[in-house]
This record gives C-alpha cells, sequence and structure tokens, in this order.
C-alpha cells in the first residue's frame, strides 16, 4: 500500500448502521465476508485461520461465512446465532453490520439489529425467489421504520444472470411492499460468491444499469434520518461537582434525543412544567452554541430547578404526549408467554416505570400482514398492537416521529429478562 | 445538510458517554477495569468527558499479573494521580500466593488465564455490580457477539447463547444479588477510530506504544520481549531491534513489532497499511480456534 492514508477525510465520515437478514442458506455470511473482503477490510491472519478452517472441512474455495460465524455452535452447525456486528469502512463511510440470523425463533434477535439501523439489507435466493421469512424480515425492517431497504437478489449466477428471474423477483416483492411503510427500497442483482455487483460491476449482467452495493451502501443520503424538529431532551443524571471551582455547578447530563437546543432558549420541563432558559451546553468541557441529536451533553440552565433523571426538558411550544396509557407495537421476545395478569417494568428514555399490559388490540400475522382479532396468546416472536397502562405517566412522542422516545422495551421483573420491544403509535 | 451532522468519531464519542452515564445511574457501585492498555485509557477518557466538570466517582480496578511492562504500571501510577481516582489492584501472584490458582508451567507458561479468578475475587470483594472494560467487537470473532450491557450470573459466567436483547438505547442492567455485569463502552469503536480519537483529542499513551529500541527473541513468529518473566530455550537467541507494541498485554505473551512509527500520526500511517489484526500478536488466542469464547465464558476481560 504506497499511497498515503489521508487523516483528514477519514476524520469526517460518516457512520452508516446496516442490519442484514436473509433465510437460511440464502448465502448472507458469505455476502458479508465479500464486502470485507472486497473491500479490503479482511486482514491476512483472519484470511488465514478462515482457509485452514476451509480445508480442514474439505472445501475447495475459501468459505467467506467462517469470517462472520463467531460461536463455536455456529461453526460447528454452519448457523447464525446471536446479533454478531462488523465494522468496515471505504474512504467514505465507516460502517456497522448488525448481522441477524434468519431462523424464525431468532426474530428478536433480527429486531435487536434493526433497532438501530439507518438501513436493511435484505436478501433473496434467486432460485427461490420471495419468501415467507423475505415477508417477515421486511415487514419488521417497515415496523422499526428503517428508513431504506435494500434487496439484494443473491445467487444470480445459479440461474445464468437471467434478467427475468430478477424482474420477476422485484414486482413480487413490490407487490407486498406497497402494503409496507418503507420510504426507500432499492433492488440490486448480485453473487456473493462470484462477487458480481457487490464491490465490482458484474460483467455477467449487463442489462442492470444500476449501482453496486457496496456503492449505494457508501452514497445512500441519510442525513435526515434523525429528527431535528421536536426538541427532546431525557436528563440521564445530574452532575454536582462540589469543587470549590465549581462550587454552584448544577450540570443535567444526557442524550439530545430530538431537535435542537440553543443557548438561551427556553425550556420546559416536565413532567413538573417549570420553565428556564439554557445557561449553558457543554460536550466534556468544551462549550457548545448549539446541540442537537444524538450528541452527548451537559446542560445548565438559569434558574435552580428540582431535576431528576427520568425528566425531559423540551421546548415551551412544542411538548411530548404525558399520558399514563400508552397504545403500541410490540414484539414478543421471551420464551415466557404474556402473563395478561402481571406487572412488567417499562423503560421509555431514562424513564422507568411499571405497567400492565391491559388489552391485546389484535395479532399480527406477519406473512399475509392481515390482523388477528381474539387471539390474546402472546409468545415468542408474536407481533401485536397492545394498550398498556403504567403507574406514572410516560414523555412520549409516536415512534414514526421520533425513535429515540417513542420506544419502550418491558422487562419481566422475576427473571430481569427484556421481554418486549414496544414502539409507540 | 451538513450543519446538524457528526462525524463518526463525535457519534462514536456520544454513544459511549451515554453508555458510561447509563452505567452510573443504573449500577450503585460501578469500575472501571484499567489495563493500562490504550483502549482502557480511552475509556477513563470518555469517563472524564461524561462527568466534567465532575471527578470521575468510579475507582479504576487494575488486574496486574506481576508480568506487565514496567511502563505500563507507572503509567497507570501517574493517570490515577492526575485524575484523582481510587485504584484498586488485584494481584495475581496473591491468587497464587493464596493457592486460588497454580501457576503455569514450562517455555510459554502464561498468567494471561489465572487473571480470570484473580478478577472475579476483586469483583466479589469490593462487590462491584458493573465492570467497565474496554474491549471492542471488532478484535476477536466471539466479542462480535457481546452486548453492550453483558450480564454474568453469580459465578461471573458469560452465557453467550442466552443474551439478553439489546434495542435502541435502552439498556437493561437489572440483576439478582450476586450477579454482574461487564459493560463495553466502546464497543462499536475499530481499532482505527480509537486511534484517530486518541490523536484528534490528544491523549496520552504509555510509550510502549511508540517506537523503541529493546531486546528480544523471536518464537513462533512472534518478537517477545526478554524479561524476567520470559522463560528462554537454550537455543533461543536475544537481539535488539527498533519495535513499538499495538497492544499492552503481558511482557511474555504480548508480541512486539517492528515499527518505527514515533508518533500518532505515524501510527495511523502504519496501521492503515498493516495486514495482520492487532491481536495476531498476542499469544494467548493462538492456543486454540475458540480460545477466547472458552476464556469469556469463565468470566475473562
Amino acid at each position: 500500500m504506497e499511497e498515503r492514508f489521508h487523516t483528514e477525510g477519514y476524520l469526517d465520515m460518516e457512520l452508516l448502521r446496516f442490519t442484514t437478514a436473509g433465510s437460511v442458506d440464502d448465502g448472507k455470511s458469505t455476502l458479508i465476508g465479500r464486502l470485507l473482503y472486497d473491500s479490503k477490510s479482511i486482514f491476512e491472519d483472519q484470511l488465514e485461520a478462515v482457509k485452514s478452517s476451509s480445508e480442514k472441512k474439505g472445501l475447495v474455495h475459501i468459505d467467506l461465512s467462517l469470517l462472520t460465524d463467531g460461536l463455536k455452535d455456529e461453526r460447528e452447525q454452519g448457523i447464525t446465532i446471536d446479533v454478531a456486528y462488523r465494522y468496515f469502512a471505504t474512504p467514505k463511510r465507516k460502517f456497522i453490520i448488525a448481522d441477524t440470523p434468519g431462523h424464525i425463533q431468532y426474530t428478536r434477535n433480527m429486531i435487536t439489529g434493526a433497532s438501530t439501523a439507518n438501513l436493511a439489507l435484505i436478501l433473496v435466493d434467486a432460485r427461490k425467489g420471495v419468501m415467507e421469512q423475505t415477508y417477515r424480515h421486511s415487514f419488521i425492517a417497515s415496523l422499526l421504520q428503517i428508513p431504506h431497504i435494500i434487496v439484494c437478489v443473491n445467487k444470480m449466477d445459479l440461474v445464468d444472470y437471467d434478467q427475468k428471474v430478477f424482474n420477476d423477483i422485484v414486482s413480487q416483492y413490490e407487490d407486498f411492499a406497497a402494503k409496507m411503510d418503507v420510504k426507500d427500497i432499492r433492488f440490486i442483482p448480485i453473487s456473493a460468491l462470484k462477487g458480481d455487483n457487490v464491490v465490482n460491476r458484474s460483467e455477467n449482467m449487463d442489462w442492470y444499469d444500476g449501482s453496486t452495493l457496496l456503492y449505494t451502501l457508501e452514497n445512500i443520503h441519510i442525513g435526515s434520518d434523525q429528527n431535528h424538529l421536536d426538541a427532546r431532551f431525557p436528563v440521564q443524571t445530574v452532575i454536582r461537582p462540589h469543587s470549590d471551582q465549581y462550587h454552584d455547578f448544577r450540570g443535567y447530563a444526557g442524550r439530545v434525543a430530538g431537535g435542537v437546543f440553543r443557548k438561551g432558549d427556553e425550556v420546559v420541563v416536565l413532567p413538573s412544567g417549570f420553565r428556564s432558559k439554557i445557561k449553558s451546553l457543554f460536550v466534556g468541557d468544551s462549550e457548545k452554541e448549539e446541540v442537537f441529536p444524538p450528541m452527548s451533553v451537559t446542560m445548565t440552565l438559569e434558574d435552580d430547578i428540582d431535576i431528576s433523571r427520568g425528566d425531559m426538558l423540551a421546548k415551551v411550544n412544542n411538548q411530548p404526549d404525558l399520558n399514563q396509557d400508552v397504545e403500541a407495537m410490540i414484539c414478543w421476545l421471551n420464551n415466557r408467554p404474556l402473563n395478561p395478569s402481571a406487572k412488567y417494568v417499562l423503560r421509555h428514555t431514562t424513564n422507568e416505570m411499571r405497567a400492565m399490559v391491559k388489552e391485546i388490540v389484535y395479532k399480527l400475522d406477519i406473512s399475509t400482514l392481515n390482523r388477528v382479532q381474539g387471539d390474546t396468546t402472546i409468545q415468542i416472536n408474536d407481533i401485536f398492537r397492545a394498550r398498556i397502562r403504567t403507574t406514572k405517566p410516560v414523555l412520549m412522542d409516536s415512534y414514526r416521529t421520533n425513535r429515540n422516545t417513542g420506544s419502550i422495551i418491558l422487562v419481566d421483573e422475576s427473571s430481569n429478562e427484556t421481554v418486549a420491544a414496544g414502539m409507540i403509535i | 445538510m451538513k450543519r446538524y451532522h457528526l462525524n463518526r468519531l463525535e457519534e462514536l464519542e456520544a454513544e459511549s458517554i451515554y453508555v458510561i452515564r447509563e452505567v452510573f445511574s443504573q449500577f450503585e457501585n460501578p469500575a472501571i477495569l484499567f489495563s493500562g492498555g490504550k483502549d482502557s485509557i480511552v475509556l477513563t477518557h470518555l469517563a472524564k468527558k461524561a462527568f466534567w466538570p465532575a471527578k470521575i466517582t468510579f475507582p479504576l480496578v487494575h488486574i496486574d499479573t506481576g508480568h506487565n511492562f514496567p511502563e505500563t504500571i507507572a503509567f497507570r501510577d501517574a493517570l490515577v494521580e492526575k485524575l484523582g481516582v481510587r485504584l484498586i489492584v488485584g494481584s495475581v501472584q496473591e491468587s497464587i500466593n493464596q493457592g486460588r490458582v497454580q501457576e503455569e508451567q514450562g517455555l510459554n507458561a502464561s498468567r494471561n488465564a489465572l487473571q480470570t479468578t484473580t478478577l472475579l475475587d476483586t469483583i466479589e470483594r469490593h462487590k462491584f455490580d458493573a465492570a467497565m472494560g474496554g474491549a471492542r467487537r471488532d478484535e476477536e470473532k466471539s466479542r462480535a457477539k457481546e452486548r453492550f450491557f453483558s450480564h454474568r450470573d453469580d459465578f461471573g459466567q458469560w452465557d453467550p447463547k442466552n443474551q439478553r436483547p439489546e434495542l435502541w438505547n435502552l439498556f437493561n442492567g437489572k440483576k439478582r444479588m450476586g450477579e454482574h455485569f461487564r459493560v463495553f463502552p466502546i464497543s462499536n469503536w475499530t481499532e482505527m477510530d480509537v486511534w484517530q480519537y486518541i490523536l484528534a483529542e490528544n491523549i496520552e499513551l504509555p510509550s510502549l506504544y511508540f517506537a523503541h529500541e529493546r531486546e528480544l527473541i523471536e518464537r513462533n513468529g512472534t518478537l517477545l520481549a526478554v524479561s524476567e518473566y520470559l522463560n528462554m530455550r537454550g537455543d533461543e537467541v536475544k537481539f535488539t531491534k527498533t519495535v513499538r507494541y499495538r497492544t499492552c498485554g503481558d511482557m511474555p505473551i504480548t508480541g512486539a513489532i517492528e515499527s518505527t512509527a514515533s508518533t500518532l500520526e505515524d501510527i495511523i500511517q502504519e496501521i492503515a497499511a498493516t495486514r495482520l489484526t492487532e491481536r495476531g500478536s498476542r499469544a494467548d488466542d493462538k492456543r486454540s480456534e475458540t480460545a477466547m469464547e472458552d476464556r469469556k465464558k469463565q468470566g475473562y476481560f
């Protein structure tokens, strides 16, 4: 590598988080391996380890999927059990991949991976076409409001790079996608195994004039994925140094969850309703004029008000809803079914309270997107709409307008496990 | 559009500070696991930023194998002094003296695996309910599956197949008595991110990371520093070279790399061109394909 590495450009790189999903054997691990390999993100010792494992398994080619299977059981069984995070960078962007398994029983992992993603990569096997799992994954991506979806029609080499096969899958998928809520869907015909249209343009598919996968990942616009309109600041903790130099310093620490806060802005503290003005804004010890998501900041106010963890700062003329009744789409993530008479701990921003699921409005059949009424048994991987009653008011927005202030989790008080993820309607 | 935009280092920093503040808020007695390596130095720097102008309230916990580079220990003591934080040292030598663990014998003997017992004993003795570490997911394949908040049972063990789902920024630190959490605020950073951040923030590092002359031997392709802790074969030849370290492990198991990089800029250039992973120079990971996973399940860092 002769060329000099450009520190400047690298510092300014954006971060793109994406999740990958696919059915068993549709080549997801191979695709990720290919992205890492062709973008030169794999080190020699990693490649050596994979080569020797491939040889041990009696394979002729290097099995790139071995790069991503981390746990012992995964490599032995050739499956992915848990969400694995991968990292690679090109001169344009740094990428974080949440690589999630495709089996039905691991839907909860897919939801986990999708919750922080800007983009979902969905794989379809060209020989098999759109399958039930494709629907399931796509629906979860839309439910979690991932702004961009890329559908990769993989294994094009096994259908002779036939344009008709690709077009049929696109139209089949579009029929289904019409029922979903996704702003941006793109389709790319690829072969992860042979490398067509992943990093390098395919020489076998002249009929495709779109971009390669990597080019799309590098250039897709993600600047407007955050909410910059509705100012929300959930307080994480209060910083009081008690030192001589900062005797009266009282800073509210937290991560901006929406909108923009500027020095001098009038703010309202919720739920108390007290008002004050922003005196100063800090990131570490450096003072800022304005702060916005997803910055972690410390804020001081002109007045001494009683504020603690779980409170939220907003603008006077733009406040979140304050309600003890929460209606949400919920994914059940635990082996123990929902107990309708149990109290759960509900976590929302930096707040926590007890809650009960009062009513199941409907369950959703993910493969048809039909609503199923009257069925109130909720088991792992079920998705349903519910009314929840909390012991104190929740300062919430709809998930659609703000992922940070519109998301909740439920925790089982007896096992301490996270049993459900919810998106406020 | 560019106005409300964070570059990736600012975004990673914001995420890590958020996680550190969650630890402070959700746990009663958290600590930072401080190895003296660059990742735990960055973690400590982030904790400082998270609570400024207050001091870091967590103690730094160092598991001292007794085989550390002297440069690491000197750096640790100076940093503790500067930050005004409490230092707690868990000593592997003490665990050996107490008969809690047995010293490995032979040429490649290392105290690496023994640390787990000392670490768990230290966590128990001081009743830490959250131990933050500087581990990154890009380091090693089993680490790629770690959560930010990683639950440990009352034996300190990790069950990778039964991890809690971790959604959005909603971290669940609930646990029973006797259980604890390992928390990894810089999970999403890569080696390059760490170096770029050290440069951008002008963070001080132990001198080991920069090129210096050292007496070495070569074993299985790894350059090992000659020290009282290294068992040598009769036919092994000592020589002197200009080297530096990419990680700061124990002296007998951490390989040096030949390098003349004497500034952070030089190091970044070198890493950009390098074709080996940083843990590739760690003999402890080479013992078997699942060496790290096996150690992690038992409660290793």
